[in-house]
């Protein structure tokens, strides 16, 4: 498997797969404005800027897990952001006093079930599909127990910051834009981030070449669950108060932005940058659905056949 | 002799794992038995057990997935689907119903081909199929409704001597899952597989061609556990079934079945699918909230999977005595 | 005509290469019906390869295949032709007699499982008399001694006809005394009946007590080839040998004494201790698969697991032989997987430094000679040899003061192989020690000491003037204990 240059504009592209996700969100862009009759063109960047932060923060979280080698797939995400929307606000309680100690709750509440995650596919030998996934249940079940009928609305502060525009660019799109920076730095220049490509591409010798890989594992799982925790504070901040079901379309949502945006299913490279793309992407393509008149099913519908298109073509396993 | 202490090990483990089905649903029925002495009759079994059937044509699906290493988080949206498809098409229009279901076989048959010719991780695919199947059934059904035809409802409502429809039907799922996958000579190859692909495809057998069959046995299962479930229910849902596809792994699992090496049981998984339906009665006769029930859910395929992690480690510790 | 019906196997003129390896140079082979052939050689003599080619798992570049006179095409099996390899061809999960039915297609039908059962147990009693084995017992329960004995078994049953060529390729290796005297003894039965045999075996003393004809590769080629009548076992090992010693490379050790690095206890089947000191080249000998590599990985493992037989006073860092197995991080460029186990002290603040990085990998890439124009380049577009050199720079540019080398000049061409001797030498010298495993005699001449390894154990230490390939190959195929 060389790299064979191809020449030109092909060649390049090629080379970055994460380009594929931006030149389909723009594609897309296009074809919703074009449906809208040429308008609202500026108003659907800035939504699109404003939506695809959340993923953005929840797919780098899965695309860190992923990146760790087939098998590896976080299905508590979902149920981590209901749990850190409701806590958020719990802890927050309305007052601008109480926005940081609101947000380090969520963020420690999310790391605290990554480590429960690890704790099941450690200690209880689960494999991490189905501990993740049985972990999500239970934290759903806490989330509902003590988010259910909570009425509280995030300080005013916090839901300004939430709304906020910097020169037109929200100001939600620049923290995602951080995170996917601050990522980027961790996997490349870190010797903990260069760990996690390594023991995707092959833990036996990543074990071999000294790698701790159970620690390094240890840290993926509460990162991820910790993005999650974040994002779940920043979605009741951005919706005036939690709701329990704002995180069930994350489970879908994460998964195709990390595949979609160029991140390796078997694991081993990560695409920072496409997760960015691919999460405008997966907005654009609902708003163009719902301008086209679509209605819920042929998104769902759309998105699943996306998925497995992107992966029967980039995904065939390495041996 | 050490090598023979290991096997021992192997063989105690192997005979816990047979008993734990069994013992957690008789452990089960006799508490629910305490509880509540009335249950003991036919009209008692009937309520507790009446959504058995559906859970337990699922779990079927799941179990010839995992025989394969392979994982189906797309089941619970393709039951959901039948249970539409068989609401709205069926009855008004048999032929074209009848199509789509094949349809939907055919769509199994499909992603086993693909899974298997090009070696993807049946996980993320199986998870973007869960939404094909959603996708279309909101599409077919965007709120609750339809009717089932009235053959299905009428046959799900038989009352059967001595038992429940339910249990009698369960019983025949697992005999003749039992008489297909454990006991014939093609099942034993499909078994095979999941144990050491490469030694089945040095004897010969096309891996691909397997693959597919398993697949498409399992839509199978899918289609008629929508049919029995839409029977039950009458009416048809895009999100009744999405808690099927844990429900089917814990079942596989709770009955001894493994995620790799081709190791499952069809009889502890029906006994684990029926283990289940009473633990969710259970818990509605215990008042738990509908909101802690589905964390009740997780907890127990945690507790599953532990107790097993402990029998392993028994079986590992009995080897080195 | 009458030549090709009383042959079982005619292999001619094979020729197979693995890029720069040439594995078979040439070797013909001729099995005849009713009679068993011994095939015997040292590591990397080709008897893997050759038997490869005539199971069809591997297409000769040159050369043709024929079984029971039929030729037979490149990647197929003949149908009469049987082959039980070292890994294991067994379904853990199913019983023995359902994974006779794996093999058997024709078992199908009503009453399948008591006709598998029936064709396992016929074929058992024949081979192991008294192996006590019942068709419903689950492969995966069994030991490992018993699911040989039932995959050697398998391999003769039959639904009606014979098979007509079975290959055993150290069928005993784990059978007990009294299963090995069972096969032994069937073997004999078999070609007397008029099947063939071909018996690959490291324990001489079986080869010559049942083999008709004896073969003995040596470097992808046939070197010895009559009837085993009047054949020694000493005859054998020194036709496995080189008939003139090659020129051999002086190796000066420093006088005084080092502190000593690594030691290894004996393990639980005996043997000797190795012990390894400062600046040594200590090589570890002996057949292929007998225990040098889990001792490697004992050592490496060593800090972690707190293993009580393992001392070791210094960071230990490998250096694999299957680099796509146990080495190359596939998607990575050359720098990458060169630097990877230095990361730490590449470090500026709490990140890393690109230049500093990529000097390193430069340091290297110029230390080791690497034919590439830029370390950045994936490191699959490097040749295999290449490969292998950037995962020695990866152990040798860490701070492990304790280089363990798990045969890792397999398959690379000996120019590369040449430059890492000197560099080799170079790092002993400034105060490196390195255990070294290895399949090649000429590489022991690089060693201060050799320890070697037979089944399991460590049999023998020979120093440095004392290390002779007749040496080496006398304590590699010691006499068989009493099991």
């Amino acid at each position: 498997m060389t790299a064979v240059g191809r020449g030109g504009l092909v060649g390049r592209l090629a080379a970055r797969p994460w380009a594929y996700s931006y030149i389909a969100a723009a594609l897309t862009w296009v074809a919703t404005v074009a449906l809208n009759g040429g308008a609202g063109g500026g108003a659907l960047i800035g939504a699109a800027l404003a939506f695809s932060a959340f993923a953005v923060l929840a797919a780098l979280g899965q695309m860190l897990v992923i990146t760790l080698g087939p098998g590896n797939v976080d299905l508590s995400i979902p149920s981590t952001i209901a749990l850190s929307s409701a806590l958020s606000m719990l802890v927050m309680n309305e007052q601008a006093t109480m926005i940081l100690p609101g947000l380090l709750a969520a963020v420690g509440a999310g790391m605290a079930v990554g480590l429960f995650n690890v704790a099941l596919i450690r200690l209880l030998r689960i494999p991490p599909i189905i501990a993740t996934l049985s972990a999500g249940l239970v934290v759903l079940s806490v989330a509902i127990s003590f988010g259910r009928g909570l009425k509280i609305k995030p300080p005013p502060a916090f839901a300004d910051f939430a709304a906020a525009r910097l020169l037109g660019v929200p100001a939600l799109a620049l923290v995602a834009v951080a995170a996917m920076v601050i990522a980027a730095v961790v996997l490349d220049r870190t010797v903990t981030g260069r760990a996690v490509a390594a023991i995707g591409q092959n833990a036996r010798a990543a074990g071999f070449a000294g790698i701790p890989v159970e620690r390094v594992r240890m840290a993926v799982y509460a990162a991820s669950a910790g993005l999650a925790g974040l994002t779940g504070a920043l979605l009741a901040g951005f919706s005036g108060g939690n709701s329990l079901d704002q995180g069930e379309e994350y489970l879908l949502l994460t998964i195709a932005v990390v595949v979609i945006g160029g991140t390796d299913v078997g694991g081993g490279r990560a695409s920072v940058a496409g997760v960015g793309g691919a999460a405008l992407f997966m907005f654009l393509l609902v708003a163009m659905l719902n301008t086209a008149g679509a209605g819920p099913g042929p998104r769902m519908l759309l998105t699943g056949l996306i998925i497995i298109a992107v992966i029967a073509t980039a995904g065939e396993a390495r041996a | 002799m050490q090598p023979d202490a290991a096997a021992r090990g192997r063989r105690l483990a192997g005979v816990l794992r047979a008993a734990l089905p069994a013992l957690a649903f008789a452990l089960l029925l006799g508490t629910i038995f305490a509880q509540q002495p009335r249950a003991m009759s036919y009209l008692g079994l009937n309520l507790l057990l009446n959504l058995a059937l559906p859970v337990v044509l699922a779990t079927m699906a799941q179990m010839l997935v995992i025989t394969l290493g392979d994982l189906d988080l797309s089941i619970g949206a393709f039951v959901s689907l039948v249970t539409c498809i068989g609401g709205t098409v069926l009855p008004s229009q048999p032929v074209l119903g009848v199509a789509l279901l094949l349809a939907g076989i055919g769509g199994y048959a499909a992603t086993g081909a693909l899974i298997g010719a090009r070696t993807l991780p049946a996980i993320v695919v199986t998870l973007g199929l869960s939404f094909v199947w959603l996708g279309l059934a909101v599409i077919l059904l965007p709120t609750p409704g339809g009717l089932a035809p009235g053959w299905l409802s009428g046959l799900m409502r038989t009352r059967t001597p001595v038992m429940p429809l339910a249990l009698w039907a369960s019983i025949g799922v697992a005999l003749v899952v039992h008489l297909a996958l454990m006991r014939s000579a093609y099942g034993t190859v499909v078994r095979g597989m999941g144990g050491n692909p490469r030694a089945v495809a040095r004897a010969g057998w096309s891996l691909l061609r397997l693959r597919v069959a398993v697949y498409a046995l399992a839509g199978v299962f899918g289609v008629l556990s929508g049919l029995a479930l839409l029977g039950l229910t009458t009416s048809g849902d895009a999100n009744l079934a999405g808690r099927y596809t844990l429900l089917s792994i814990a079942a596989v699992i709770l009955g001894g079945g493994e995620f790799t090496g081709g190791r499952v049981s069809p009889s502890g998984a029906v006994l684990g699918a029926l283990t289940l339906t009473l633990a969710a009665s259970l818990l509605t006769f215990l008042n738990i909230p509908p909101d802690w029930q589905i964390g009740v859910q997780g907890g127990i395929l945690i507790a599953v999977l532990g107790l097993r992690a402990v029998i392993e480690r028994i079986g590992r510790a009995e080897a080195l005595a | 005509m009458t030549l090709a019906l009383s042959e079982a196997v005619r292999l001619s003129g094979i020729r197979k290469s693995f890029g720069a390896v040439h594995a078979l140079g040439g070797v013909d082979l001729r099995v005849g019906r009713g009679a068993c052939l011994g095939l015997v050689g040292h590591n990397g003599a080709g008897k893997s390869t050759l038997m490869g080619v005539l199971a069809g798992t591997l297409a000769a570049d040159a050369g043709s295949v024929q079984v029971l006179g039929q030729d037979v095409l490149p990647g197929a099996r003949h149908p009469g032709l049987r082959c039980v390899f070292q890994e294991g061809s067994l379904c853990p999960n199913l019983t023995i007699a359902e994974n006779a039915r794996v093999v058997h297609r024709d078992i199908l039908g009503l009453g399948w499982r008591r006709r598998a059962g029936a064709v396992m147990a016929a074929a058992l009693d024949a081979v192991f008399p008294g192996h006590g084995l019942r068709g419903d017992q689950v492969v995966g329960d069994l030991s490992i001694g018993r699911r040989q004995m039932v995959e050697i078994a398998r391999a003769f049953s039959h639904t009606g006809v014979p098979p007509a060529v079975v290959v055993l390729d150290e069928p005993t290796s784990s059978l007990d005394g009294h299963a090995a005297a069972g096969l032994l003894a069937w073997v004999r039965r078999f070609v007397g009946e008029g099947g063939a045999v071909v018996f690959i075996s490291h324990k001489l003393q079986e080869v010559l007590a049942i083999a008709d004809q004896v073969v003995v590769m040596r470097d992808g080629r046939v070197v010895l080839d009559r009837p085993g009548a009047g054949m020694t076992r000493d005859g054998l090992v020194a036709a496995m040998g080189h008939a003139d010693p090659p020129a051999r490379g002086q190796r000066v050790r420093g006088g005084t004494s080092r502190p000593v690095q690594v030691e290894a206890g004996p393990t639980a089947t005996g043997g000797i201790a190795l012990t390894a000191q400062q600046g040594e080249v200590v090589g570890l000998a002996g057949l292929a698969g007998h225990g040098q590599t889990r001792l490697l990985q004992r050592v490496l493992a060593a800090p972690a697991r707190r293993d009580p037989a393992i001392r070791l006073s210094a960071a230990a860092a490998l250096v694999p032989g299957d680099r796509g197995a146990d080495g190359v991080f596939p998607l990575w460029s050359i720098a990458r997987n060169m630097t990877v186990r230095a990361l730490a002290g590449l470090r500026s603040g709490p990140l890393l430094d690109p230049a500093r990085e990529r000097a390193l990998a430069d340091a290297w890439r110029t230390r080791m000679g690497l034919v590439t124009p830029d370390v950045g380049n994936p490191i699959l577009s490097l040749s295999g040899g290449n490969q292998q050199k950037a995962l020695f720079a990866r152990a040798l540019a860490s701070d492990a003061g304790v280089v363990l080398m798990d045969d890792p000049m397999r398959g690379v061409d000996v120019g590369t192989k040449q430059e890492v001797y000197t560099l080799i030498a170079a790092e002993a010298a400034a105060g490196r020690t390195f255990l070294w495993y290895t399949t090649e005699f000429d590489e022991l001449l690089h060693c201060d000491r050799v320890f070697v390894f037979r089944d399991g154990r460590i049999t023998g230490m020979l120093e440095a003037n004392g290390v002779t390939e007749d040496a080496v190959l006398r304590l590699s195929f010691a006499d068989q204990d009493a099991a």
